[in-house]
């Protein structure tokens, strides 16, 4: 107290200094207003703290995430990896064409599917699906993964995001509401070991020689040069 | 004569009630060393100038502007397309916005340079930390409120980002979108941050910043051997505007007023010569033939994201930043005194060229972005004729496999495709037929293994192809102990298959 007078210009003196001491009612009065003021901060503090926050609370008591249906089978052949579009469930009135989201579903053979996220698991940006090489590509910092899934090269630190799916009734659902990113809940891992798969497939690998299925190579000479036509 | 004696009057009616025009002539005319009247004194009043410009520009861009995910868009189209000069008003905050920054750094460069951070001036070169990153917290809100395909993927990369912050990351993200996905709710909360919050922030900033400037002074024209020392400086500097000082106002004033009229003029010619910045297609994440390219000011970034090894991604992302920041704060307490020209301080110019040729090098990269896949190049990119030229059937099906298969994403043959993976005109120099064949099948060195995709005939017409690749006088690797391996198993056969596998690298 009295270093932080010191400052001041004029030194105190000690009649000052006793009136300080000593309870005023001018004093007490301020130091009461204070107290009041604060006590209704921290009223208006606990509404406004749990409005800002809502965002986080209102995920964690309902939860942002339900099933939502992408289509029926038979729009996705098996073997193939097609491009699907769902409505997020969680939709306020100003979200506009925002929540209209896009996956790549890989029918993987019966009731096998795998329904992975269009973002990036490096930074969320779209990766798009090339049927040929059997990549996912990622326009912006090229990522690469296998078709099912798992990382192929690039900076990724993992495979693809893969929502839960379920058929029901024909319909292929998944699980959707919350965009994935690369530190989300654990739920959306795959983290297939590609190398390995394809060692041991290598070994093996006798079969008959067929030329995938890109029509250029019906007609190869014709299209030496040119744009092959299964753009 | 009349009409300036009644000015006079009510000039004088206000000053009796607001008592505002002394101090404001005592700041005016306060006396500043004679040679910081220079032309490397005008950024931070240009910086200011543009800030002014900005908020001018932003208060008419709301006039029409809708912050609604469904409507935003739809707005900026109207300002660019309808409203009378809705397009120049965008452009002016659009190029005014490249403009703040520039004059920001240079302005930080300059300071930094002239030592003008040393003792009194560290307060003000704090509050000048605030300032830049309120100002890059600016650009990048405010690249949101362009809500388009950029804007929209550069905040899936933004949260993306956050989400690696341990524990806490997830919930960073929800309170950053405002909610589960990138929505309405999201570019509400931007706006609300760029046209309230961080404006707020930024004025308030900017009066300290400038009431310290008064306060202690502009910093001398640093001379070399003139040392600052804690105990004398403040008598120096005083002693130093009594002897060879002027009045701001006009002696150091004009050129800050020359230049906040050029710098002026520069922000609209580049807004009537290059037009409104986008907005580009429509904030739909259906869309996914776009490859989102940040403004120019983060391009470095997108580049460093790109380049980073993938394992000290998160770190460098979380923890650099912080470092970076803690490190400008406490520049001048590490180094208050002492040297403040840098005819003095080798350390310090050589820091400013190496961050300026670093930034410069990954902007310049992040331009035509090599490590991107070209995703077009295998539909629209060509096999040149030349590689074709006299090659058998086996070879053209190879060179159909390379083509079909998406290799020219990545690697560029006759300087057309991707630029991810080497360049392939003479890949076959290089590489062995067994180390094609290995490469291609379990890929490795940043290339995706084919060997699922490809079928062994794929492969052998594929790495036939790329052994025709070498310049004409220059004969394709070759595995010298192969022909004798060959030509030793041939009688017996069998174990032919087994060799080639031990001479590999």
């Amino acid at each position: 107290m009295s270093q932080e007078k010191s400052w001041q210009n004029s030194p105190p003196n000690s009649a000052q200094v006793a009136q300080e001491a000593a309870i005023t009612r001018r004093g007490l009065l301020m130091k009461l207003g204070i107290a009041f003021n604060g006590l209704v901060a921290l009223g208006l503090a606990v509404p406004i703290v749990r409005f800002v926050l809502s965002s986080i609370t209102r995920g964690r008591a309902n939860g942002y995430l339900s099933w939502v249906p992408l289509g029926p089978v038979d729009d996705f052949p098996e073997g193939e990896t097609r491009l699907a579009t769902f409505r997020n469930p969680f939709v306020t009135p100003t979200d506009g064409k925002t929540v209209d989201t896009a996956c790549w579903v890989r029918h993987v053979a019966g009731d096998q599917f795998q329904v992975f996220a269009i973002n990036c698991a490096h930074l969320g940006c779209p990766v798009r699906w090339f049927p040929q090489s059997g990549l996912f590509m990622c326009p912006c910092h090229g990522g690469a993964y296998y078709r099912d899934g798992s990382r192929a090269s690039g900076p990724p630190e993992r495979g693809l995001f893969t929502y839960p799916y379920k058929v029901e009734n024909g319909v292929v659902t998944i699980q959707a509401g919350e965009l994935p990113t690369p530190g989300a809940s654990t739920a959306h891992r795959n983290s297939a070991d590609s190398l390995v798969t394809i060692q041991a497939e290598l070994t093996s690998a006798t079969g008959p020689s067929t030329f995938g299925d890109c029509a250029a190579f019906k007609d190869c000479s014709a299209f030496l040069g040119k744009k092959p036509p299964c753009a | 004569m009349r009409l300036k004696e009644i000015g006079g009057q009510i000039g004088e009616w206000f000053d009796r009630r607001l008592q505002l025009a002394a101090p404001i002539r005592e700041v005016a005319e306060h006396a500043v060393p004679r040679n910081t009247a220079s032309w490397w004194y005008v950024f931070g009043s240009a910086a200011l100038t543009i800030f002014l410009l900005q908020l001018v520009t932003g208060i008419l861009l709301a006039l029409i502007y809708v912050p609604s995910g469904a409507e935003a868009w739809n707005s900026l189209q109207s300002l660019n397309h309808d409203v009378t000069l809705g397009w120049f008003v965008r452009a002016l905050h659009g190029w005014g916005s490249n403009f703040m920054i520039a004059a920001v750094l240079i302005h930080m460069v300059q300071v930094f340079l002239f030592g003008a951070y040393k003792f009194p001036r560290e307060l003000t070169w704090i509050i000048g930390v605030f300032l830049l990153l309120v100002t890059l917290g600016m650009a990048f809100s405010g690249q949101v409120l362009r809500f388009d395909q950029d804007a929209y993927w550069g905040l899936g990369i933004g949260a993306s980002i956050a989400s690696r912050v341990p524990i806490a990351g997830p919930f960073i993200v929800k309170l950053m979108l405002g909610g589960p996905i990138i929505a309405g709710a999201t570019l509400s909360r931007f706006f609300a941050l760029h046209v309230f919050v961080i404006p707020g922030l930024l004025i308030g900033f900017v009066c300290l910043h400038l009431l310290m400037v008064i306060k202690l002074g502009i910093n001398e024209w640093p001379m070399p051997g003139r040392l600052v020392k804690r105990a004398t400086y403040q008598a120096e500097y005083h002693e130093l505007t009594k002897e060879d000082g002027a009045p701001f106002v006009p002696y150091a004033v004009w050129k800050d007023l020359f230049f906040a009229g050029f710098i002026l003029l520069a922000v609209a010619a580049c807004a009537v010569y290059f037009g409104p910045i986008g907005p580009s297609g429509q904030p739909d994440p259906t869309i996914i033939q776009t490859a989102p390219k940040p403004d120019y000011f983060f391009l470095w970034l997108y580049a460093l994201l790109s380049l980073l090894p993938p394992s000290m991604e998160t770190p460098a992302l979380l923890v650099g930043p912080v470092l970076v920041i803690i490190g400008l704060l406490l520049l001048p307490f590490l180094s208050g005194e002492g040297e403040k020209s840098w005819r003095r301080r080798p350390i310090a110019v050589l820091t400013v060229m190496l961050i300026a040729v670093t930034l410069g090098t990954f902007t310049h990269l992040a331009g035509f972005a090599p490590w991107s896949p070209h995703m077009n190049a295998w539909s629209g990119d060509p096999v040149p004729d030349r590689f074709l030229r006299a090659s058998t059937a086996l070879q053209r099906q190879g060179a159909l496999v390379f083509q079909a298969k998406q290799c020219r994403n990545c690697h560029s043959l006759g300087e057309l495709g991707g630029q991810r993976g080497p360049t392939l005109d003479s890949v076959a120099v290089r590489l062995t037929q067994d180390q094609l064949i290995r490469q291609v099948i379990q890929g490795g060195g940043n290339m995706p293994a084919y060997g699922k995709n490809l079928s062994p005939a794929e492969t052998t017409a594929l790495v036939a192809f790329l052994e025709t690749l070498h310049p004409a006088g220059q004969a394709a690797a070759r595995d010298a102990s192969r022909d004798t391996v060959l030509n030793e198993s041939q009688p017996q056969e069998a174990p032919a298959p087994a060799k080639p596998a031990a001479t590999q690298p």
